[in-house]
């Protein structure tokens, strides 16, 4: 029986079963109805060893492409210094529990505290949960922030420029809970401000999400927005990049109440879509509603400085069906990612990674444009992702990048194509894209 | 090592750095570009520090940290089996790890074969039609799973089916779930074994039920011996029934939740596939359904055609979207190298010995601490705190003295169903004599009770920090760097 991740010897289960007082691991199942009993054999393959294993991962691999990514839509091929995969591989974080018994989890607790530091200072808001799955899930968990925080209001508008990926989670939640959503409609690129105003007019508002940057890479000017929601005593959520935090400006400054988004921005792995990381900031006043865990700063018994998960109440685990989430993790490990990366790129890194990301993206729509075959599809700003209009053949020419070891960039309809470029790419290589795209 | 208390932010100097950039060859300035109101007023204060101020900052936290590597877990409900290091290997292929979620499926057909095999290796091992992979955690996949029961309803035009039945027992979860998912819990009420009353369930199965949410083993680790009885039931009155595969390792080799009858289920790929915890997530939850249930299942979903080839499709008849993208990837990636290293074979003796395990330190326990039902458990069983009710020393005290001793605690005061629970759930991946070290270290605690209860009480005296002050975290919470520095200005 034994196997490398079964330790018991035959003698082992003998002595283990005489003290239980029956004569068979069988035994042990003998309340179980026998007709439910499996006894067929499991159509899986036979055990491999590391060597097959690892034959297998391998001929897997070969079926993929590894690409040069021009594109984003939610997940941006960033660069992630050695040193993080370094520190996430060790096994006393990766292999731990939720901290509930904080005293042999202070790494845990404590990088979590740093985290929340660090996603509040980026965000501009005071308070930051530990963490959430992912961007999509943490901006539905906000929908419902806000219908908890509004008195008797059950509709939430969301503007036409958030991800579709994005909207399509809120909606499935708001389906089942009975929460109305409603879409602002966009004019040139962004929210159509006048029709949210409009909107807000109905009076049943409980809040609005609007992106930041939008899913046309467009930096939206919410100027006297967050006065207007307010003023229909409607909550302001945003959904953002944390890693243009760094340089836009932040959600607290356009006046949000909410800020929320995917961390995976912040150098995480493409890994074919997970696992990335979610995350919520707020303001105090609406800190008991946020979902989740938090983790605070406390003292022991003898004054030493220390970490607890705290304001457990709100949780599902003590409020069971009077909960109003029922998130019962976080992403830690991926939370430990983003603090490793966050240290590692300091004040100045941030500013960097963006100011080479943006420089990169300009100088490719620049030259797109430049060909003729390009034009502006809104004269908007920009940082690292933007959408321009063409007549070409996008399918064709996707196919043709494609076998060139290319993504390139994602066909939102016909004569509408959105592209990507993050510090990771090379002048070079865009330029390559360019002669790609245009080749007759 | 043990006295380093310095957050990240206090190694900052300004002028120092923990990264290097290719230079800046773009003669295009973006960031001018964009109108100085559209840009931050004030910097975020991120630390700056150097590559070594970082690495010895987080390996210095990593050893305050205690993890399956470090020693045993006898946490209840959440099996903490080891985590095979190969996976994590695996997992971090480039092959695997480059893939945009949005690339040509031409291109990542490596990847969407892997998803493939295990959507039907799980289906396999359950005895259910068909999986989803996309749910990112256990509760996402409760969640997930009684939004396939409502669209189920749904789409029959089944509108008074709005509640669920959850027993008293169950985990926070499941009742938070059906919240979530916009379903009334009704709750069923447990025998004082800790499983379903069948009498007390009939009078609630009418026309307005949607299903019931159970596990089996139940949160005692007792086997639900009616479930047969309990399926007729439910389907009769046109209930679906949805398993929480929290507790699914003792089934596993064994019993399928399908073959019991059940609709909907979801696995913990972090509990019994071995990937994980990693302080709290990422996990995994894929959720599982029969064959009725298929088309309602969450976009997207991978599916092969004819000829063999690997596709991401959307379904019209589908609950909608639960995640961005495919659920989280690398996580798969583990808990599928962990089934093709176990095999058919050795598949089958994971159960068993989980709940060999479980019964060798009941049986050991049983005459220090209260067993509050007798019998054969399966993976875990609960105690009553300690069988002396005189010393004063309550199930927390003793969970707190584990831990001087380099154990994990148990999972205490749950289930509510007693005062002083006591959860203990071992996994089959640990040897006789961990288990033996754990009995021996838990009678020594029972005898330190009876003769020198403030030694218990006070526990723990040896950890890295002592008993925090968690009143004072949650009356005025300090939940940054900012308010700490305030605080302690």
């Amino acid at each position: 029986m034994a196997n490398k991740f079964l330790p018991h010897t035959e003698d082992d289960i003998r002595v283990m079963l005489e003290k239980i007082g029956v004569n068979s691991i069988d035994d042990l199942y003998s309340d179980v109805p026998a007709e439910v009993i499996f006894k067929e054999e499991y159509d899986i393959p036979s055990a491999m060893s590391e060597i097959e294993l690892r034959r297998h991962f391998k001929e897997l691999g070969e079926k993929n492409t590894t690409l040069t990514v021009f594109a984003g839509g939610g997940a941006y091929d960033h660069y992630s210094p050695s040193t993080v995969a370094h520190l996430l591989s060790r096994s006393e974080f990766y292999t731990a529990y939720t901290p509930y018994q904080p005293e042999i989890s202070q790494g845990t607790l404590q990088y979590i505290f740093e985290y929340q530091s660090m996603i509040s200072e980026l965000t501009g808001m005071e308070a930051t949960n530990a963490s959430m799955y992912d961007g999509a899930t943490a901006a539905a968990e906000v929908m419902f922030m806000m219908v908890n925080s509004a008195k008797k209001k059950d509709r939430v508008i969301i503007s036409s420029t958030l991800s579709e990926r994005v909207v399509d989670v809120i909606r499935t939640y708001a389906k089942f809970h009975g929460v109305k959503t409603d879409i602002i409609p966009e004019k040139e690129g962004v929210t159509d401000l006048d029709a949210l105003a409009k909107m807000l007019e109905e009076g049943d508002v409980a809040g609005v999400i609007v992106p930041q940057p939008n899913k046309y890479g467009i930096i939206e000017d919410f100027s006297g927005l967050a006065d207007t929601i307010h003023s229909a005593k409607g909550f302001l959520a945003m959904y953002c990049d944390p890693s243009a935090l760094a340089v836009l400006r932040t959600p607290q400054e356009w006046g949000a109440d909410v800020a929320c988004g995917d961390g995976q921005t912040l150098g995480m792995p493409l890994s074919f879509g997970g696992p990335y990381l979610g995350f919520i900031s707020c303001s105090t006043s609406m800190l008991r509603k946020m979902p989740g865990r938090v983790v605070g700063a406390t003292k022991d018994a003898d004054g030493k400085r220390g970490y607890v998960l705290t304001l457990q109440a709100r949780e599902q685990h003590i409020r069971r069906q009077k909960a109003t989430s029922n998130i019962c993790s976080n992403q830690s490990l991926m939370a430990l990612y983003a603090t490793v990366y966050l240290s590692l790129m300091g004040k100045e890194g941030m500013k960097e990674v963006n100011r080479l990301a943006c420089d990169g993206a300009h100088y490719l729509y620049d030259r797109l444009l430049a060909t003729g075959k390009f034009t502006k599809a809104y004269d908007k700003p920009f940082l690292k992702e933007f959408v321009v209009k063409t007549d070409l053949d996008m399918e064709k020419i996707n196919t043709r990048l494609l076998e060139n070891g290319i993504m390139g960039g994602i066909i939102l309809d016909n004569n509408r194509v959105e592209f990507a470029v993050t510090e990771k790419r090379t002048k070079e290589e865009i330029d390559k894209l360019v002669d790609l795209m245009v080749e007759e | 090592m043990k006295t380093y208390d310095k957050l990240i932010f206090e190694l900052s100097k300004p002028g120092r750095k923990g990264f290097e950039l290719p230079a800046d060859n773009y003669a295009t300035d973006g960031l001018s570009a964009i109108p100085s109101d559209l840009l931050r007023e004030t910097p975020a204060e991120l630390p700056e520090v150097s590559e070594l101020d970082v690495v010895r900052h987080f390996t210095n936290l990593s050893n305050k940290n205690f993890g399956v590597d470090t020693g045993f877990y006898p946490l209840g409900s959440c099996t903490m089996k080891y985590n095979p290091k190969i996976n994590e290997e695996l997992a971090a292929l480039p092959e695997f790890t480059s893939l945009h979620p949005l690339q040509d499926e031409k291109s990542a057909q490596g990847a969407l074969e892997l998803y493939w095999n295990l959507q039907n290796m799980l289906a396999n091992l359950s005895g259910l039609a068909e999986f989803t992979l996309n749910p990112y955690a256990g509760a996402h996949g409760e969640l997930t799973g009684l939004m396939v029961m409502r669209q189920y309803h749904m789409s029959r035009c089944d509108l008074k089916r709005t509640k669920v039945i959850v027993p008293n027992s169950a985990h926070g979860t499941n009742p938070a779930s059906a919240m979530v998912a916009g379903l009334e819990v009704v709750e069923v009420k447990s025998k004082p074994n800790g499983s379903i009353d069948v009498e007390d369930l009939k009078p609630l199965l009418d026309d307005t039920i949607a299903g019931i949410m159970m596990t089996n083993p139940n949160t005692l680790g007792m086997f639900e011996t009616e479930i047969l009885e309990i399926a007729r039931l439910v389907h009769e009155a046109g209930g679906l029934l949805y398993y929480d595969g929290a507790n699914l390792n003792p089934l596993l080799g064994k019993v399928r939740p399908g073959d019991m009858g059940f609709d909907i289920m979801h696995i913990n790929l972090h509990k019994t596939f071995s990937t994980p915890h990693g302080g709290g997530g990422p996990g995994s939850g894929p959720v599982g359904v029969a064959s009725h249930l298929v088309k309602y299942l969450p976009n997207p979903h991978v599916k092969k055609d004819a000829e063999g080839k690997f596709h991401v499709e959307y379904g019209d008849d589908s609950l909608g979207n639960i995640s961005t993208f495919l659920g989280n990837f690398g996580v798969m990636m583990k808990a599928y190298a962990y089934i093709l290293t176990l095999g058919k074979e050795n598949i089958r003796n994971v159960g068993p010995l989980a709940t060999l395990n479980a019964n060798y330190i009941k049986e050991n326990l049983k005459d220090d601490y209260l067993l509050p039902i007798e019998g054969v458990c399966k993976h875990e069983f609960v105690f009553d705190g300690l069988k002396d009710k005189s010393t004063g020393v309550t199930t927390l005290n003793v969970a707190k003295r584990l831990l001087d001793y380099g154990f994990h605690a148990p999972t205490i005061y749950f289930p509510l169903l007693f005062h002083e629970s006591m959860m203990i759930e071992p996994t089959e991946t640990e040897s006789k004599e961990t288990l033996d070290e754990f009995i021996e270290v838990m009678h020594k605690v029972a005898k330190e009770a009876k003769e020198n209860p403030q030694a218990v009480i006070d526990a723990p005296l040896t950890t890295i920090v002592r008993k925090l002050d968690e009143t004072g975290a949650a009356k005025n919470p300090v939940l940054n760097y900012r308010a700490l520095k305030n605080k302690e200005a």
